[in-house]
């Protein structure tokens, strides 16, 4: 199917040669985030992400579970993620498809290689109890860039999250009562899509630019201490990355961590 | 006592020697050879120490259904399979999400050089089969990919070769093991896989697990790029009729 038409997609590249953009955003702006939280009140953490017109919202559950055999005293994290016909005319029914699945598995590998959560925490018993986080990504409105809402929604929704009351003699969780917070750490993972078109590159595109682009590489960064570290990088879509092109991105990415990282620290503060 | 010392004074080293004896830019022993599959278009076996995957071209042919075709070039479509028994612990056999995701970077990373044009509204089959693991399984299956690709005579503007560049607590290291993907002291264990063009050496295919500074990636394409040099120099020679076997233990 044909989601951009020609025309667009030349007046989108042919900006791109002067560093603009149809919206009027230079390549590395990125557009108005916002976060909310409260969704839902049956989930144990959970939170809207709008980027421009873009939104996505994140639920997180937690149960129980044996643990896993070669991880006994830690807990579990999956992370699940639709596009559901909801958020756009692309999009059709059934279950997951593979653009689905690649943001959950990007997103889950960010905020588990950054050390984010801390797993060994999350044992109950060692061997035959631990906490398991599931964490639901619903794409509402597809206007692009919903990599970057995903990875966001799910760190925020953690950060509200609270553990249920577990009663270890029942073996019974009351969803009614709410416990601790999750334990998390200082490392808070903040992913980073980029767009080549052409030859540029971009930052939070609409949909349209998305459409336009010809690859995509995603970053999760985080930076624990005085150096930032890359946790997870993802290279999608046919079109090569030069090598050139891939330390702008990694120069980019460091700057943008720095200009969007206390912003979203100050808005994620006000909801807790 | 004596033991626990040992071990303190060693992590205090930090990775210094690898496990398998290997230097720090070695690959491990490789295996290739093309035709391995007599039905298939073109077909390769490509193994690196005990990583083993095949793999098998069809086509082009006509896409069914329809509505998937291109009407201006083919599609690659890719479909990569761990067999139950490659791993310590039985896989389950049917696609996974894992196993979804990585036919669609192999996917994506040969249809970067294949002449899609060529064939409009049809598909190239590629199917690969890890048949015994020991990490790198990706990286394998797509350098067998490759040759399949290359031996069924479809034209390609560039090979590609695949690679795992490590970082092992703070080394850097090249087509790293099992056992190092599992190494947990220091700064633990960060996997890249990278797949490079042959020539310009462009990134198709590029993912991270782990923790690296911003400021040491560039070491690690430095690493992949001269490791993808040797493993393209035994493609082509398995591409020419050689059988190559460095004889790696099973």
């Amino acid at each position: 199917m044909i989601h951009l038409s020609n025309n667009n997609r030349k007046r989108i590249k042919q900006l791109l040669k002067e560093d603009k953009r149809l919206d009027g955003r230079s390549p590395f702006d990125y557009r108005e985030i916002s976060v909310e939280s409260g969704v839902s009140n049956k989930a144990e953490g959970s939170a809207r992400v709008r980027i421009g017109k873009t939104e996505v919202i994140v639920g997180v559950k937690l149960e129980t579970q044996e643990p896993y055999p070669d991880h006994s005293d830690e807990g579990t994290m999956m992370v699940g993620m639709e596009f559901s016909p909801i958020c756009g005319a692309r999009y059709e029914p059934g279950p997951p498809k593979i653009d689905a699945i690649e943001v959950s598995r990007v997103v889950d590998r960010g905020v588990r290689e950054s050390k984010f959560i801390d797993f060994k925490k999350l044992c109950i018993k060692k061997g035959k109890k631990v906490w398991s986080i599931l964490i639901d990504i619903y794409c509402i409105n597809d206007d692009g860039n919903v990599f970057d809402a995903s990875a966001l929604g799910v760190v925020v929704a953690l950060q509200l999250a609270r553990l249920p009351a577990y009663d270890a003699d029942t073996d019974t969780i009351n969803y009614n009562e709410q416990g601790e917070k999750l334990p998390l750490s200082a490392n808070v993972p903040l992913a980073m899509t980029f767009y080549k078109i052409g030859d540029k590159i971009l930052f939070d595109p609409t949909r349209e630019e998305q459409d336009a682009s010809e690859a995509r590489v995603t970053l999760a960064l985080s930076q624990p201490k005085k150096e930032k570290l890359i946790n997870s990088m993802q290279k999608g879509d046919i079109t090569p990355i030069s090598r050139g092109e891939m330390e702008l991105i990694i120069k980019s990415a460091e700057q943008v961590y720095d200009k969007l990282f206390g912003e979203l620290e100050k808005k994620i503060k006000k909801l807790r | 006592m004596l033991e626990e010392y040992q071990t303190e004074a060693m992590n205090k080293m930090g990775y210094t020697k690898r496990s398998d004896g290997r230097k720090m830019d070695e690959l491990r022993p490789i295996k290739a050879e093309v035709g391995i599959i007599p039905n298939a278009v073109g077909s390769a076996l490509f193994a690196s120490g005990k990583t083993v995957a095949i793999a098998a071209v069809y086509g082009p042919k006509i896409l069914h259904p329809a509505s998937m075709r291109e009407p201006d070039r083919a599609i690659i479509r890719c479909e990569y399979t761990m067999l139950p028994f490659s791993v310590a612990e039985r896989a389950r056999p049917g696609p996974s999400r894992r196993s979804k995701e990585i036919s669609m970077v192999t996917a994506n990373a040969l249809s970067s050089v294949v002449d899609l044009a060529k064939y409009p509204g049809s598909v190239i089959e590629v199917q690969i089969m890890i048949l015994q693991a020991d990490a790198g399984t990706r990286c394998a299956g797509i350098n067998a990919a490759a040759m399949a690709l290359a031996h069924a005579g479809i034209p390609m503007k560039e090979m590609v070769s695949s690679v795992s560049i490590g970082k092992i607590d703070d080394k850097i290291v090249v087509d790293i093991t099992k056992e190092e993907e599992d190494y947990h002291e220091g700064e633990g264990p960060t996997d890249i896989p990278f797949t490079l063009t042959s020539r310009k050496k462009d990134i198709v295919h590029l993912q991270l697990d782990g923790n690296i500074a911003t400021s040491r990636f560039s070491e690690a394409v430095s690493a992949a790029v001269k490791a993808c040099e040797k493993i393209y120099d035994y493609q082509l020679r398995a591409l020419k009729g050689e059988k190559i076997d460095e004889g790696g233990k099973a």
